[in-house]
């Protein structure tokens, strides 16, 4: 770990090393960048003339250059966008107030067993997502074994139900990334230096004031990325909405598979997927920017 | 950095005692580790609800495969024995095997070299080839999966094993590169050095000094692409056509219930994964 860091250090080794230019990097990098050339970045033009394009399934697309295309996807699906952003923006505070506690409790409590804790909160991710995903249906399912034994016991009335419910998307996708939310947290406050907080009580901050004036701000870039990963799977996603949700609780991922895979309707899926593409990727930047001038306002 | 800030920091270390400056134990202590305890309980949940329901029994069937019951019905160990029963379910674990191996070795092999390029080597390109790695890496699986279909279907490939292939390989290899750089910008460059200046040629060099110290960076690459392409569900759907792999199985079978099987699958996978994360950390600790 420490010495990944040496390279960046200004040292002698680089610059000494410079000028002997060969052409082994192209051969070391080319097979690769090629595999991602015709993989990555051609499907992407791909997806972006594909939704430009008019016609169907049956008689084939022509390039018509339609734009309109976008629009109508937007107008259709509108109701779906929008629950997808609320459903990922819910998540997403959800999964930093659940996270948090427990990764400054292992970063600053864990001791020599921070490592062992970390496995354990890994675990669970040995078992595919669907599989854990089906896993909730069960365990959510109306006479299953929580909700079966509370109505058996007369807690609930038997009409409840959480299966189906927009409650049951958002905890499931909560639950499946988690992961995203408390791995990057739990990096940025294992490197705070437990003295910082030392010297804050030493200068009579209370505990609550030493971790609001020293801890939080210091991880916040934690806080960052734990937010774009667990907020930009979130808005794509569909295997919760199509396994624990039900009818009403469809998100965008839902229309761009059931457009691709089931109807066929290639521009207007490829259309939909880049719209998704393009809300995440401004709202990155957008955020990227406030906390970026935020940061500076306040040092 | 890091290095030279624990030194003072353990050095320091007996000066506070804390037991002695804080007397009182109030019970609010015991909050935060009792809620981390809950956690991890929660977030392993479903894995004990699967571990237990492979062991459950199905009671009835009509003659159809058994599914899944929601109520413990009763213990058996008839899943592990009848492992193997379904066919459809065999072959699609199968497939997620071999595309699981083939594309960790391409993504491996593909990813070392690019890896070892970016770590050692400042050429034209490198920051085309870094930009292309990060996208790759935050694309959502979705927007992935409708480009590569959306691909595969201007140039009328029938999807199948080798699109698999072609796209897990593809979504692995930005994550091998950068674990196998993260190892690779750690070695001294001087040792090949070294090695060449005892008479061993590059190629020597490279296989007798760099790519043993270079190991364990591969491996955890080619353990990390071959997860990935195991756990895969999004990209898998989009690309498999007629092909079906193991987690798509499942979600398939979700609208008609799941064989008891898959939970048996389930278990079978987690406790090997499991057992080979703790051997490999296990064997890394007691190196250093």
């Amino acid at each position: 770990m420490e010495r990944s860091v040496q390279p960046d250090l200004p040292g002698v080794a680089p610059p000494e090393r410079r000028p002997k230019r060969s052409r082994a990097p192209y051969g070391l990098a080319t097979p690769a960048l090629l595999w991602l050339l015709v993989l990555f970045v051609i499907p992407m033009l791909a997806m972006a003339s594909l939704s430009l394009q008019t016609g169907n399934s049956l008689e084939g697309f022509r390039q018509t250059f339609r734009f309109a295309n976008f629009a109508d996807a937007l107008s259709q699906n509108g109701e779906f966008l929008i629950r997808s952003i609320r459903n990922a923006a819910v998540v997403t505070c959800i999964a930093l107030l659940l996270a948090y506690p427990v990764a400054y409790w292992i970063a600053f409590y864990g001791g020599r067993f921070k490592s062992v804790f970390l496995f354990l909160l890994l675990l669970p991710f040995f078992i595919s997502f669907v599989i854990r995903t089906v896993a909730w249906s069960f365990i959510l399912s109306d006479n299953g074994i929580i909700f079966g034994t509370l109505k058996s016991l007369g807690v609930l009335p038997e009409s409840y139900r959480v299966l189906g419910t927009t409650f049951a998307v958002v905890a499931g996708i909560t639950y499946n990334l988690l992961p995203f939310t408390i791995l990057p947290l739990y990096v940025s406050l294992e490197q705070i230096d437990p003295r910082l907080i030392e010297a804050s009580k030493d200068l009579y901050a209370s505990r609550t004031k030493a971790f609001l004036k020293v801890v939080l701000p210091l991880s916040m870039p934690g806080v960052f990325a734990a937010v774009l990963l667990t907020s930009i799977p979130a808005i794509g996603d569909y295997v919760n909405a199509a396994v624990l949700g039900g009818p009403g609780t469809a998100m965008i991922g839902n229309v761009i598979q059931s457009e691709f895979l089931r109807d066929r309707n290639y521009p207007e899926a490829a259309a939909l997927a880049f719209v998704l593409m393009a809300i995440m990727l401004v709202g990155a930047i957008i955020y990227a920017r406030v906390l970026g001038t935020e940061r500076i306002t306040e040092g | 950095m890091s290095a030279v800030a624990t030194e003072p920091r353990q050095a320091l270390a007996p000066e506070p005692e804390p037991p002695a400056r804080r007397p009182k134990r109030r019970w609010t202590r015991a909050i935060l580790p009792t809620y981390v305890g809950a956690f991890i309980l929660y977030l392993s949940f479903p894995i004990f609800v699967i571990i237990l329901f492979s062991f459950n029994q199905t009671r009835g069937g009509f003659g159809t495969s058994p599914r899944v019951k929601t109520t413990w019905i009763g213990f058996t160990t008839d899943w592990y024995k009848r492992l193997f029963e379904l066919p459809d379910l065999t072959a699609a674990l199968r497939h997620s095997l071999t595309i699981g191996v083939l594309s960790a070795l391409a993504a491996t092999a593909l990813g070392t070299l690019l890896g070892l390029a970016l770590a050692r080597h400042r050429f034209r390109g490198r920051a085309g080839a870094d930009f292309v790695i990060f996208l790759s890496i935050s694309s959502p699986e979705i927007v992935l999966g409708a480009a590569l279909a959306s691909f595969f279907v201007a140039l009328g490939f029938s999807r199948g094993l080798f699109t698999l292939f072609l796209a897990h390989t593809m979504f692995s290899i930005a994550f091998v590169t950068v674990t196998v750089r993260a190892r690779a910008a750690g070695l001294d460059p001087a040792l090949e050095a070294a090695a060449m200046d005892l008479g061993a040629g590059p190629i020597t060099a490279f296989f007798k000094v760099t790519l043993p110290l270079l190991f364990p960076g591969i491996l955890a690459g080619f353990l990390l692409a071959f997860a990935l392409s195991m756990d895969d569900f999004v990209i898998s759907q989009f690309t498999q056509g007629p092909f079906t792999m193991f987690p798509t199985w499942v979600f398939g079978a979700t609208r008609v219930g799941i064989p008891p099987h898959v939970f048996a699958f389930a278990t079978i996978i987690f406790l090997t994964g499991a057992t080979v994360a703790m051997v490999l950390a296990l064997g890394q600790r007691r190196k250093t």
